[in-house]
């Protein structure tokens, strides 16, 4: 662990920020979540490091209290749909035939519909509660996991090594976990990078247009829908957010593409 | 004395390594070699992967590949440095002074092109002649290297003409900007051995016809030995042995060229038949699905136990997919397959893991055969783990026994393929192979990528083995020598059908039939004139025609 690359501690270092201030929120935010701390609005002072919002609560808690409300949906969504969705990938790939058709077809139907959409309608039946939302999320991603898990798994199916273990008389299990996942890897976790920052952007786009975590909890995209009207008067706030998901989508991109490089060496990493 | 043509002096050649995750390393590719070449005359390289034999021949245009760098020395083409020029200059040298001719044809002509637009486009470019004129000089070529219809065959695209007939197109295309020197990089390497001797005829033809210089590099010295006037061993990246072919055929002095110039030597005294074959195959046909030919034309061939059955032909000849039936990957569409006394059923996945443990196969490319995210501790581990349930120190001492007899020893359990060199990952295949304890070897061109003097010893390895395993082996193969070499008993096929098979001493026994004539006497041998010889006494054409 010596030589990592200057970007990958970059990254490192603003992504375990933030995972480190969701994990911790309760005991880092100056102020409760939804407590009335001042005026409306108030601009940064060092009582409000970054100003007060629409109704007089502290933003800094608010952000720190919606970051662990966003990281923790987009995380546990992406790792619903990275595991549903590569299983079914490689599924797919090492069967063939009608298995495979039926699956891909089945994707293609959900894609056809814009996930966004999707979502509103499912959304505006259901309660929205969180694990309603991560499911849903989840379900809609590991369509776009599972087409990138196929097209790589399929790669790999025809090379001789897994000819080699079809020969032995391997059960689907060993090949799909032992001879493709080990594989198919590098580009995947590349991908888990960018579906957790769309993840993050989904679940703000659902809070802004009010369907996705409700008030009082708060969540970035929450935060942008309570303070967008500020910005007519020249007032920050509904812009934190907005920062906080461009530096942590960089430096999550940071961390994956080092990883990508480690898992790309064919010698087990160590030269 | 006159100026040679090529001249090279202390020719330097390295490149950068980026192994990931780490920082970029300076690798020396050749270090110091000198060299002439006059006017007309042919020079040989040779040497195994990794001698530095192409690098060298691109350096004659000045021009290193991916990465390659040209750090020192002098390369002088009729009187110029070539390495001081600049890039302009380099252009008008390039494609006019100096052409080249690769490997695989097919890779190097652009599909969306007709052959004529692309073997007339340098000399039209350097403005040697006008369009009229190249069209004319690449239809002359096309005549004097022997391909059908010299007229028109330029106006075809390159998929509509064999891979034989590309080859020489693409000689063609070399020689259309009448250039001092081509540099023939492995030209018939790709193609079949009774398609080789053709192109290999036909640019020795356009050679002395057109009094051209050139460097051909090649691995195999019987090839080089029938076109060159000198050749020039290399190991890597260092010269070896310089001298006359007369010289280097005949009278080696050298220790590795002495290796070269001897391989294939094994002497393995052929088996008798047994009563009682362990595989056979009877009235075989098989076709793949959704097509309407038969790739397999009714079968029969045995296989005794503890011996080698080497199966013969070009490709297309459906020698692979005789290996498919047998292991069950492609259910044959009629006849069947006997195994150690019991019917085979046709399909993979209904086979007992008994059949499955009993037959085992080795592939061409270790490559690929190998998962290159498994250690070899777990690639060889798995098929005793899986069939005899072994595990832990007992797991790990068969593991170590099984290196040992491959010939690897300590120290390889925790190593990646990544870290193997090509032979050694085909000892390994191997061994995972015999860990099965299998009664047949299915060896699916198992030497074909590898370097000369790496296969032998693989074949040596194969035939110990059998002597200590008493395990029969199919053997697949297009190299006849490694046929003489290792077969008990042989099956030439050709275009689907068997076309003789019996014990090895009466296949390569005279009369033949004329398939396995044209097979036999298309194999290069290592004797100056065996070309001109060989194409005199021909009976049949090959299929590249």
């Amino acid at each position: 662990m010596k030589n990592i690359p200057i970007s990958a501690m970059i990254g490192l270092f603003f992504t375990g920020i933030y995972f480190l201030m969701a994990v911790f929120a309760p005991w880092i935010a100056p102020y409760g979540m939804a407590e009335v701390v001042g005026d409306v609005w108030e601009p940064s002072s060092s009582e409000f490091l970054l100003g007060t919002d629409s109704i007089g609560r502290d933003l800094l808690s608010r952000m720190i209290y919606g970051g662990q409300t966003t990281i923790f949906i987009a995380t546990a969504a992406t790792i619903l749909s990275f595991t549903l969705g590569s299983v079914m990938g490689f599924f797919a790939a090492v069967s063939g035939g009608w298995v495979d058709q039926t699956l891909s077809r089945f994707v293609d139907l959900i894609m056809s519909i814009p996930s966004l959409i999707f979502a509103l309608v499912v959304l505006s039946v259901m309660p929205t509660t969180v694990p309603i939302l991560i499911l849903l999320m989840g379900l809609l991603d590991s369509t776009r996991v599972f087409r990138l898990a196929r097209a790589v798994a399929v790669d790999i199916t025809v090379m001789d090594y897994v000819e080699a273990a079809r020969l032995r008389g391997e059960k689907i299990g060993w090949i799909i976990f032992r001879e493709t996942l080990p594989n198919a890897l590098s580009p995947l976790v590349a991908e888990m990078g960018l579906r957790f920052i769309f993840a993050v952007l989904f679940v703000s786009t659902l809070s802004f247009l009010g369907l996705g975590v409700q008030p009082p909890q708060a969540d970035w995209g929450g935060i942008v829908k309570e303070n967008k009207e500020g910005i007519n008067y020249g007032i920050q706030a509904a812009l934190y957010p907005a920062y906080a998901i461009a530096t942590l989508c960089i430096s999550i991109n940071l961390v994956a593409d080092w990883i990508l490089n480690r898992t790309t060496s064919l010698k087990g990493g160590r030269g | 004395m006159t100026e040679p043509l090529l001249k090279v002096r202390g020719l330097k050649i390295g490149a950068t390594a980026y192994p990931p995750g780490e920082k970029p390393v300076a690798i020396k590719i050749v270090h110091g070699v000198d060299f002439d070449l006059e006017a007309g005359k042919v020079l040989g390289l040779i040497g195994e992967s990794g001698a530095g034999k192409s690098t060298i021949g691109l350096a004659a245009m000045a021009y290193g590949r991916g990465g390659v760098e040209i750090t020192g020395g002098e390369v002088w083409v009729n009187g110029r440095n070539i390495l001081k020029e600049n890039l302009r200059n380099l252009r008008r040298l390039r494609g006019a002074e100096v052409t080249y001719v690769s490997q695989s044809a097919a890779a190097s002509f652009n599909p969306a092109k007709k052959i004529m637009e692309q073997v007339t486009e340098a000399a039209i470019f350097q403005n040697k002649f006008t369009k009229s004129e190249a069209e004319a000089r690449a239809i002359e070529l096309f005549a004097k290297l022997g391909l059908p219809d010299p007229e028109t065959i330029g106006n075809r695209y390159p998929h509509q003409v064999s891979g034989g007939q590309l080859q020489r197109c693409m000689t063609a295309l070399a020689l259309c900007p009448e250039p001092d020197l081509v540099v023939f990089d492995e030209p018939t390497t790709a193609l079949d051995v009774t398609t080789q001797i053709d192109v290999l005829a036909a640019i020795k033809e356009a050679i002395v016809a057109t009094g051209v210089a050139a460097l051909y590099i090649t691995h195999d010295l019987a090839v080089v030995a029938q076109v060159s006037d000198h050749i020039m061993v290399l190991q890597q990246g260092d010269m070896v042995e310089y001298g006359t072919v007369d010289q280097i055929i005949n009278h080696p002095q050298e220790d590795y060229t002495k290796a070269l110039v001897s391989v294939r030597s094994i002497d393995h005294q052929e088996k008798t038949p047994t009563d009682t074959p362990v595989l056979r195959v009877e009235n075989v046909t098989a076709r793949y699905q959704g097509t309407n030919f038969d790739v397999l034309k009714n079968i029969n061939v045995d296989i005794h136990p503890g011996q080698t059955l080497a199966v013969v032909g070009e490709s297309g000849s459906g020698k692979s997919t005789l290996a498919r039936v047998i292991t069950g990957l492609l259910p044959p569409s009629d006849g069947q397959i006997t195994f150690d006394g019991r019917v085979l059923n046709p399909e993979l996945a209904t086979r007992p893991i008994e059949d499955l443990r009993e037959m085992q196969m080795i592939y061409q490319m270790a490559d690929t055969a190998m998962n290159p995210r498994q250690t070899v501790g777990t690639i060889i581990g798995r098929p005793l783990e899986f069939y005899f349930g072994l595990k832990g120190k007992a797991k790990q001492k068969r593991i170590q026994e099984l290196l040992d007899e491959i010939e690897l020893g300590d120290g390889f359990q925790d190593r990646y393929p990544a870290e193997l060199s090509g032979g050694q990952k085909q000892r390994v295949c191997i061994a995972r192979a015999l860990a099965a304890k299998p009664k047949l070897i299915i060896c699916d061109e198992v030497t074909s990528a590898l370097d000369p003097l790496v296969a032998d010893g693989i074949l040596k390895l194969l035939l110990n083995l059998q002597k200590i395993e008493d395990v029969a082996y199919l053997f697949i193969t297009h190299d006849l020598a490694t046929v003489r070499a290792i077969a008990d008993s042989i099956a030439v096929m050709y275009q689907g059908k068997v076309v003789r098979y019996g014990p090895k001493s009466q296949v390569l026994a005279p009369p033949f039939d004329d398939y396995t004539d044209l097979l036999l006497s298309s194999v290069p041998e290592m004797k100056i004139g065996w070309l001109e010889e060989t194409i005199e006494s021909r009976r049949m054409e090959s299929a590249g025609n």
